[in-house]
């Protein structure tokens, strides 16, 4: 029990919460970037673009089958043999972006495709574009329908940023095993707290998730 | 069988992208910049450094700044290099992602207890050595491992660090042991306390400072290699190499090299601080 | 890239063989917890029900990496000595069979209710009902969902690596320190996780459809 009461000191548990920080700072713009890009993608293999939409539907397709850890040796160490070198907290963001996107864009495609299809019939039938109606009818309705989803794939991504710390970006991980690394014995409480703040964030959007859903049904 | 022949086609087709971007990988275009000119202009070297090995660099949790032999080394080597208000920036490593961030460019130089070897010197450069470990052993105290005679036996599990020279060599030294490669030192440490492997390997100066923070670890078997330390630098880095020996000879020449040393190994059990000095 | 094919070819085939054999076993274990999980949240019994959504909700918003790391120390310090395959397939199984756990209960829900009744009518006792009558239909449902969480278990169990557990990202990591070629070395994990998950996305989603029509 002292162990529990040591580790938790102030000094440590500010360097924890300065990881935590960097943790939700790379989940939120994360979280923003890949819901817009992966949109894009999703409506993209929908439309059925001759070759776009294949080409598109490819690189998605790889992207989703690599364990996330790998793309993030490849935005760290891989970019910079390309001429672009980010700094380790954009490499992360990127890399989160990248595969979240990819993930979404599979998300969103079969939202569209269990939006029904006379819907998209009947908004064309009253006026309204190809583009309008994907916009202002399919596309929200898509969304709506997926929410549960698309909210657990941002709980993944959250917690995947834990996978952050092999390329030392100094998360809440991070910075537990950096306090436990100098005193073993806040091993166990270093780990129920990073667990416990993990559950906190990610329960707390599941809630907010179930809200949301029962008040669009 | 249309359906197999697909696949085949696809996967065929991921091979090629990756031999693609493969070969754009190995185009040499980067940091061919010389660093000495471009540290002098912002007047900030950008050191990669260990955070979590003690006495050579290690977090302080209370202040999130990394302290240590090689963090006091760098800085004393940043003022000679680029004078008194020269700057000295850290970058967090481990020795599985140094030489990546060293060839990209993320960092000038790496000062973390890395060691001079023949097979590394292919990939980087190295500046004279300023430091001389050895590596060794580190056991629970009710151990019989007494030295690395008795790791090579089938079945006996040795902890090491993904990149570290140790881990090579151990294959070299107990070749019947069983190698477990954790991210970092702390992981290490973390997986000998949990009996994951019979010892923890690498350099004496690292194991000191890992037996001087855990209580019931000793170092046993004396050092069995040669692992002379080296500030290494991308190839072509001549101007910045010598930079770094001339500041090399004049901080062990001018005292502050002694002073750095006793200041991190002045108290250390079983380390001869007065042998290391120079 | 053929460099390294050619010079770490038993690691990598070792490294593909301990990540399928930790993805087969999780599969297997977490399909069994998962399903047992699933029927405690419809059971009658409130405090069944309670006790399968704490289960599911803790594990459900923790990180795997957390998860296994947290075993890899804590077994071996107070239960028993396991490795790092061991304990990180043991936290992969506990990891996804929150998930599993979600999926079937889904999968029983959609099972129409009146079948359960007529079941019951008909003197089969609550469990026979349940493994004779709903639990097969509430598979079938559960079947593509199931084959993505594999496809899912084989990109996590590169969490093994943080263990030692001597797969496939584990060794990606000592042949890249080793052979300092970071991106090739890379490269060559990707495509041998690729020939792994790809086939088997595109099956999945054939099946879906199939299923669908």
């Amino acid at each position: 029990m002292q162990n529990f009461i040591d580790a938790y000191s102030w000094v440590n548990i500010r360097f924890l919460l300065e990881g935590l920080w960097v943790t939700v700072e790379v989940s939120i713009v994360s979280i923003i970037a890949s819901f817009i890009i992966g949109s894009v993608l999703g409506v993209l293999r929908y439309v059925k673009i001759k070759y776009l939409s294949a080409i598109v539907g490819f690189i998605v397709d790889i992207i989703r089958n690599l364990p996330l850890m790998l793309i993030i040796f490849f935005t760290y160490f891989g970019l910079p043999h390309l001429g672009f070198k980010p700094g380790i907290l954009f490499a992360t963001i990127l890399a989160m972006t990248i595969f979240e996107s990819a993930m979404l864009a599979e998300i969103v495609r079969a939202g569209i495709l269990a939006v029904d299809y006379g819907q998209m019939e009947g908004a064309r039938a009253n006026g309204m574009s190809y583009v309008q109606a994907l916009w202002h009818i399919v596309f929200p309705q898509a969304v709506k329908k997926t929410i549960p989803t698309i909210v657990s794939q941002f709980i993944s991504l959250i917690k995947d940023t834990s996978l952050a710390t092999i390329i030392v970006l100094p998360e809440l991980l991070n910075h537990a095993q950096i306090i436990y690394g100098q005193n073993s014995a806040y091993i166990i409480p270093m780990f129920v707290m990073v667990a416990f703040m993990y559950f906190v964030i990610c329960y707390a959007l599941s809630v907010l998730s179930r809200v949301l859903d029962k008040k669009l049904a | 069988m249309k359906k197999f022949k697909r696949y085949i086609g696809l996967l065929g087709l991921v091979s090629m992208l990756a031999i693609v971007l493969s070969a754009c990988g190995s185009r040499q275009s980067l940091s061919k910049q010389d660093v000495l000119t471009n540290d002098k202009a912002s007047n900030t070297i950008t050191w990669g450094v260990k955070a979590d090995t003690k006495l050579f660099g290690l977090m302080d949790v209370s202040d999130n700044t990394i302290k240590g032999f090689d963090v006091d080394i760098a800085k004393a080597l940043t003022k000679k290099i680029l004078g008194k208000n020269g700057k000295a920036k850290f970058v967090q490593v481990t020795s599985q992602t140094r030489i990546p961030l060293l060839k990209n460019g993320n960092i000038d130089a790496i000062i973390a207890t890395m060691t001079i070897t023949p097979e590394r010197e292919k990939q980087v450069d190295f500046s004279d050595s300023y430091f001389d470990a050895g590596q060794s052993l580190l056991v629970k105290n009710s151990s019989n491992i007494k030295s690395v005679k008795d790791l090579n036996k089938t079945g006996t599990k040795v902890i090491g660090v993904t990149g570290a020279n140790s881990v090579a060599n151990i294959k070299k030294y107990a070749p019947k042991a069983k190698v477990l490669e954790l991210s970092d030192y702390a992981q290490a440490m973390t997986a000998l306390k949990s009996g994951q492997g019979a010892a923890l390997t690498t350099d004496n100066g690292i194991l000191y400072g890992m037996a001087a923070q855990n209580k019931g670890y000793k170092v046993v078997g004396g050092t069995f290699t040669k692992e002379p330390y080296g500030i290494a630098l991308n190839k072509g880095q001549q101007p910045m190499q010598k930079a770094i020996n001339k500041a090399l000879k004049e901080i062990e020449a001018d005292g502050t090299y002694n002073r750095i040393l006793k200041k991190w190994f002045g108290n250390v059990k079983g380390f001869d601080y007065k042998e290391a000095a120079r | 890239m053929i460099y390294i094919l050619t010079h770490y070819w038993s690691e990598l085939i070792q490294g593909l063989g301990y990540t399928l054999l930790s993805s087969i076993i999780a599969l297997i274990f977490s399909t069994i917890i998962g399903t047992m999980f699933a029927i405690f949240e419809v059971l009658p019994s409130r405090t069944m029900r309670i006790i399968g959504r704490i289960y599911i909700e803790i594990f459900r918003n923790i990180p795997l990496l957390v998860i296994a790391m947290f075993f890899y120390v804590l077994i071996p310090m107070y239960v028993a000595k396991i490795d790092g395959f061991t304990a990180g397939t043991i936290g992969l199984t506990i990891y996804t069979s929150s998930f599993i756990a979600e999926t079937v209960r889904s999968g029983i829900n959609s099972v129409d209710p009146g079948q359960m009744e007529g079941a019951r009518a008909n003197g089969m006792t609550y469990w026979q009902a349940m493994s004779k009558i709903v639990l097969p239909q509430a598979f079938k449902l559960v079947i593509p969902p199931l084959g993505n969480q594999f496809i899912n278990l084989v990109k996590n169990s590169s969490v093994l690596a943080f263990v030692a557990g001597f797969d496939l990202m584990y060794q990606g990591n000592s042949i890249a320190s080793l052979s300092l070629d970071t991106i090739n070395s890379y490269m060559v994990v990707g495509v041998f996780y690729l020939i792994i998950t790809l086939p088997l996305s595109y099956y999945m989603r054939h099946l879906e459809k199939r299923l669908a029509n």
